[in-house]
């Protein structure tokens, strides 16, 4: 194996973004006839590393080689040209053309100087029976299911370019069925000595298809291995950062069981298709963790609640009283908050200042008739500024000019302006830097110790652990189990996450 | 104070451009800042500028709160003719001036809340929603005419909405002035500016918070038709008679233009309707500087294009990232902050 | 589901049949190639510019300034014409040369400036009108014997209608275009581009050739009309087809083509001509009907495109979120 040329090789590649390191001294190695899973939280450099490989970005340091031979990818195109093909989790294709003209889209078979349809359709129907496919290929894209949609995205890039092929988390809107049609496809690829990098945040897929795996973590290789004799624990150890004979720091959660009354009681809350049915009660001055990996449904979980997504079945009561989450704009009636995952698209008001981005969710709720005054919003930014620690030139500085972290506390402070009794936090330490992070955990032990509930999503599971009177652990857009005083800890969470999922797929 | 006069330094620009229009203009006819009064009554080139501009100025208030969602309003020339056929066709019936304004506002109400009903419940983007209305427009108010130009030259209460005179000053100048005042306060003394521009710049986050984005939404564009009718009466009433085929024609272009020179951003987010304002009179100025000048009045177009395209270039995306890129060195921009995550 | 590529076309000509139908049964006259013959001619300057506007709008964009243009152009060949000997043909190369170098300008500003094309043809549409003011403000006669020859050649069909140049150029335009759109690449990359211009960019479209094609083509395409409709009036003035823009998107739009892009026929846009014809040959024939109600019309017309779009749009939604439901279970 050793001195066989590897397919395609990355050697100390890193890439930063103005000082911060998103790729650090990373090795990749992926062999012809091998199927290579990806693996990694949000932030951990997959898709830098998949960026540079592919020209999207340019690496600051290591090369990159193709057959032995350095290359330096300008652009997707080149990359394509040289032989790597990238399908995307949002296919990249074109809805609105037909199939063979998204298959033949800029290399058109040509005769008189027009496209001959006729073999370009011929050619598509022959192409696509080699992924046994025998659809209408005059027919537009878009009235053809997601998995088809892969499928034709697939033969395309591997059409043109036929070494390489990368899959960016293909799955993650296919059912079971259409999973293992398109498993069925990549192991065909397989044989046929292309070079698949497949990327995943489902476990079971990973065993189920794979060869070889390799985590990263913050930008760093963390290992890579092949699959064969790989315990799924210690993978997902090895994704989320947590060794198993480490730190045993169990609930020091506030207020675990502290008999409070309880403030929001939800009861058989789902939607078809987006999570199933869960039960939910927070007490006053409690935090309940959930735990669980990318796309099992913990976000969900948090649009469910605050009227996002619209629930099709179930009912929440709010210290008794039955509440409908209709909307967002019914949720902060009933004094829920929420600090998405997402901030720059749903969080922040960029072009405006931190002062009116601090007094917005304040602001409508009172609705547009009672003005805060400015001298109200003055003193709410001010007051937030300090105890938040926010960062900023003013309260007049555009919201987009701050951290990360600072943009964090300010849409904090945008909720606990408004004094809410449930808070959702969706990440709310994902990227940003240690001191503000450490602030954050502390603002959150606080709140609920004076007696705010909170219910705090984080794939940072020491942090949980730390604060959570009880953790939800989800799996496969369900919650599967919910872990109370002793068994919070790291390793409760881990086993939970780890257990065998029954279904292969994202429900 | 303070806050007045940092508005003021923001709209410094446009203040600058009006004030070199209003000298190059006295410099090509001299008495072009000459005002007098006559019969109780203030003439001169000025007042003609503030009189004139009128319509233009009442379709930017509401355009401007438009654009500031994000959105557009290409309806309010043809509605600016739908609302003046109504005044006409409600005034020779024989209706009272108050029944005929209340009727003609609520039409143009109606229009706005058409417009609003196809952007925010049906999300059709708000260029092709407001398109329908802009191509029927005409014909409706026509249906309402019945074809002809309908005058109303023995009504002159109407008529003295277009062409009076109060305290000295022209009407049309007087209600454009306290519409804009009144819509100044409305939107500073109230949330519903925030919450506007809140939602123009990130209509999501801005749900996700709790904003009613779409009861906002029907209210900006059931505010630019109110202000298309008041300019549709001023219109109707300044020749006395509705003229469906050329009443605004044209005006809905002229009134996205003053937005825009007046600072704001076709993309959403702050606006000034001060600035849309001293927009309309730079564009008013220009008018009258060139029918002074002996130029033909169609030479207007050439500078409007110019004008156009040098708010292209300082307004594009490209420009703005090489500016941003400039000024780097002070701000951690957007791009940069997306690149880290 | 294929059927929504085409359920708008089929719509489109499912009511203009259905209208022909209607006006043949009130007025039996109507049947007639004499009745057709003026519809070819009478609408050939919208139709032609109408091509160029369904190629704008399948690939998302928009462009104001065809009507000025259109004016400039009548206005360029009259003064042209009057003040020099030069012959017409000759200026007609020139008038279509400059128009598609003015449409290639405005894609560049938009591909490079990235600014919308509304705004950036809003701009094109006050420079071309402005420019025919400076070139004269009255209207130009045109009486040079070419002219005469060429409005005189025409073929007489069957029942007496006539055929005429500036109608057959429109048909020839029609074919042309639906060619280009249909079985070239620069026609595929239209569509991409309306489509998803990242995805389009991604599958290998050179975007900012391919968008300062499509403008150039509509400049052309405007510059054509131009001179149709200077063959059409004998004259140049500067004033006239004013709002003929409006007029093309709503062909276009009630030819099936989807405003915001990616979808639709330039043969529908050719039926979406015709219904507007035929709404005003109706008007002339009742002939107590003010023709004001072409406009309402229209406007209805437009608003039921758009909302079936918009209907189709959320079923194809709808259906993909109960793929999603099956997915689910």
């Amino acid at each position: 194996m050793a001195n066989e040329t590897p397919l395609l090789r990355a050697k100390g590649v890193s890439k930063s973004f103005f000082g911060v390191a998103a790729l650090d001294d990373v090795d990749f190695t992926l062999r012809s006839g091998e199927v290579h899973a990806l693996l990694g939280e949000n932030g951990a450099g997959k898709s830098t590393l998949i960026k540079v490989i592919t020209g999207a970005y340019r690496r600051d340091a290591g090369e990159v080689l193709l057959e032995g031979k350095p290359i330096f990818p300008r652009d997707v195109l080149d990359a394509q040209a040289l032989g790597i093909g990238t399908v995307y989790q949002e296919v990249n294709l074109l809805p609105n053309l037909s199939v063979a003209e998204n298959l033949y889209l800029g290399r058109q078979p040509k005769r008189f100087g027009m496209i001959d349809m006729r073999a370009m359709n011929r050619l598509s129907r022959e192409l696509l029976k080699r992924y046994g496919l025998d659809i209408d290929v005059a027919a537009p894209l878009s009235s053809f299911s997601v998995a088809i949609q892969q499928i034709i995205a697939i033969a395309r890039a591997v059409d043109i370019s036929g070494k390489v092929l990368i899959l960016d988390e293909p799955t993650a809107s296919l059912d079971t069925h259409e999973v293992e049609m398109l498993f069925s496809v990549v192991r065909q690829l397989r044989a046929e000595g292309l070079g698949i990098i497949f990327i995943s945040h489902f476990l079971d897929q990973v065993f189920s298809i794979a060869d070889t795996i390799t985590v990263l973590r913050n930008g760093r290789l963390i290992a890579s291995r092949a699959v064969e004799g790989l315990e799924r624990i210690d993978l997902v150890s090895m994704m989320l950062g947590r060794r198993l004979e480490e730190a045993e720091d169990t609930g020091n959660g506030v207020a675990a069981d502290t008999g409070g009354e309880t403030v929001i009681k939800v009861r058989h809350l789902g939607k078809r298709g987006v999570l199933a049915p869960f039960d939910l009660d927070v007490k006053r001055g409690e935090v309940v963790g959930i735990a669980g990996l990318l796309g099992s449904g913990r976000t969900e979980t948090a649009q469910l609640l605050f009227g996002i997504e619209r629930a099709d079945g179930g009912t929440v009561e709010v210290e008794g009283q039955a509440t409908n989450l209709a909307s967002p704009q019914k949720a902060v009636h009933a004094g829920f908050g929420f600090c998405p995952e997402d901030r720059k698209t749903d969080g922040i008001i960029g072009d405006l200042s931190v002062r009116e981005n601090i007094a917005l969710a304040l602001q409508a709720r009172r609705g547009w008739a009672k003005p805060l005054s400015r001298r109200e919003q003055d003193d709410l930014a001010s007051q937030y500024i300090e105890a938040l620690d926010i960062r900023t030139a003013g309260a007049e500085m555009p919201v987009k000019f701050l951290s990360g972290g600072n943009q964090q506390k300010v849409l904090l402070a945008r909720w606990l302006a408004t004094n809410p009794r449930f808070l959702i936090l969706d990440e709310p330490t994902r990227g940003i830097d240690v001191g503000a992070h450490a602030e954050i955990i502390r603002l959150i032990r606080r709140l609920c110790a004076d007696g705010m509930s909170l219910l705090v999503i984080s794939s940072e599971l020491e942090e949980l652990v730390g604060y959570s009177a009880r953790v939800l652990v989800l799996r496969d857009r369900r919650h599967v189990a919910e872990l109370v005083g002793e068994e919070v800890s790291t390793t409760g969470i881990l086993k939970a996450i780890a257990a065998s999922g029954t279904t292969g797929a994202a429900a | 104070m303070k806050r007045f006069l940092s508005a003021l330094r923001r709209l410094l620009p446009q203040l600058a451009a009006l004030g070199i229009i209003l000298l190059l203009n006295a410099m090509i006819s001299p008495g072009f800042f000459h005002v007098e009064m006559q019969n109780g009554r203030l003439y001169g080139s000025l007042i003609d500028v503030i009189n004139r501009g009128a319509p233009v100025a009442l379709l930017a208030i509401g355009m401007t709160l438009v654009i500031a969602t994000k959105g557009i309003d290409l309806s309010v020339g043809a509605v600016m003719a739908i609302t003046g056929a109504v005044a006409a066709s409600l005034i020779t019936q024989g209706y009272p001036l108050v029944a005929t304004l209340g009727g003609t506002l609520a039409v143009g109400l109606f229009c706005g809340l058409w417009n609003g009903a196809l952007v925010a419940l049906l999300d059709i983007q708000p260029i092709i929603a407001t398109l329908i209305l802009m191509v029927a427009g005409r014909g409706i108010a026509q249906l309402i005419t019945e074809g002809i130009i309908l005058t109303f030259n023995d009504k002159p209460d109407l008529i003295f909405v277009g062409s009076g005179a109060f305290l000295g000053l022209p009407m049309p100048f007087i209600i454009w002035f306290v519409m804009a005042i009144l819509m100044v306060t409305i939107v500073r003394r109230t949330a519903l500016g925030l919450l506007i521009e809140a939602i123009g710049v990130n209509r999501r986050a801005s749900t996700l918070s709790g904003v009613g984005s779409r009861s906002l939404l029907f209210a900006v564009y059931a505010t630019s038709g109110l202000c298309a009718a008041i300019a549709g009466i001023i219109a109707a009433a300044d020749i006395k008679g509705a003229d469906a085929n050329n009443a605004g024609l044209w005006l809905e272009l002229d009134a996205i233009l003053a937005v825009v020179i007046g600072g704001n951003s076709l993309l959403g987010g702050r606006f000034s309707i001060a600035g849309s304002l001293i927009g309309a009179m730079i564009m008013q100025s220009v008018n009258t500087g060139i029918l002074l000048s002996g130029f033909p009045p169609e030479f207007n177009l050439i500078i409007k294009a110019v004008i156009i395209l040098i708010i292209l270039v300082v307004q594009s995306p490209t420009s703005q990232s090489l500016w941003t890129f400039l000024r780097r060195d002070r701000h951690p921009t957007a791009k940069q902050e997306r690149a880290v995550r | 589901m294929t059927s929504s590529k085409y359920l708008p076309l089929i719509t489109t000509i499912a009511v203009f049949v259905l209208a022909y139908l209607i006006c043949i049964a009130q007025f039996p006259s109507m049947w007639s190639t004499r009745v057709i013959g003026n519809l070819l001619t009478d609408n050939a300057f919208l139709g032609i510019t109408a091509v160029g506007m369904t190629f704008v709008i399948l690939s998302g964009g928009i462009d104001l300034s065809v009507g000025s243009v259109i004016a400039f152009t009548g206005v360029f060949l009259a003064v042209l014409l009057q003040n020099t000997s030069i012959h017409p043909l000759f200026a007609f190369v020139l008038a279509l040369m400059i128009t598609t170098a003015f449409g290639a300008f405005m894609g560049a500003v938009i591909h490079y400036l990235e600014m919308p094309a509304f705004i950036v043809t809003l701009a094109g549409m006050f420079l071309a009108r402005g420019v025919s003011f400076l070139l004269s403000t009255q209207s130009v006669p045109i009486n040079h014997p070419f002219y005469a020859t060429l409005q005189h050649l025409y073929f007489k069909m069957p029942g007496g209608g006539r055929l005429t140049l500036i109608g057959i150029t429109m048909l020839v335009v029609f074919l042309v275009g639906s060619i280009v759109a249909q079985r070239t690449r620069f026609g595929a990359n239209v569509y991409a581009l309306g489509g998803n211009i990242q995805s389009a960019e991604l599958m290998g479209v050179p975007v900012g050739r391919t968008t300062i094609g499509i403008y150039a083509v509509s400049g052309f395409l405007a510059g054509l009309s131009g001179i149709v409709f200077s063959l059409y009036t004998s004259a140049g003035y500067s004033l006239s087809a004013s709002g003929v823009e409006l007029d093309a998107i709503a062909a276009v739009v009630i030819g099936g083509t989807l405003l915001s892009g990616g979808s639709g026929f330039i043969a529908g846009t050719l039926i979406g001509i015709f219904i507007q014809g035929l709404i005003q040959t109706y008007i002339v024939f009742d002939g107590t009907l003010s023709s004001w109600w072409t406009k309402i019309v229209i406007g209805l017309l437009l608003f039921g495109f758009i909302a079936l779009q918009r209907g189709i749009l959320w079923m194809s939604e709808h259906g993909s979120v109960s793929f999603r439901k099956k997915a689910a279970a």
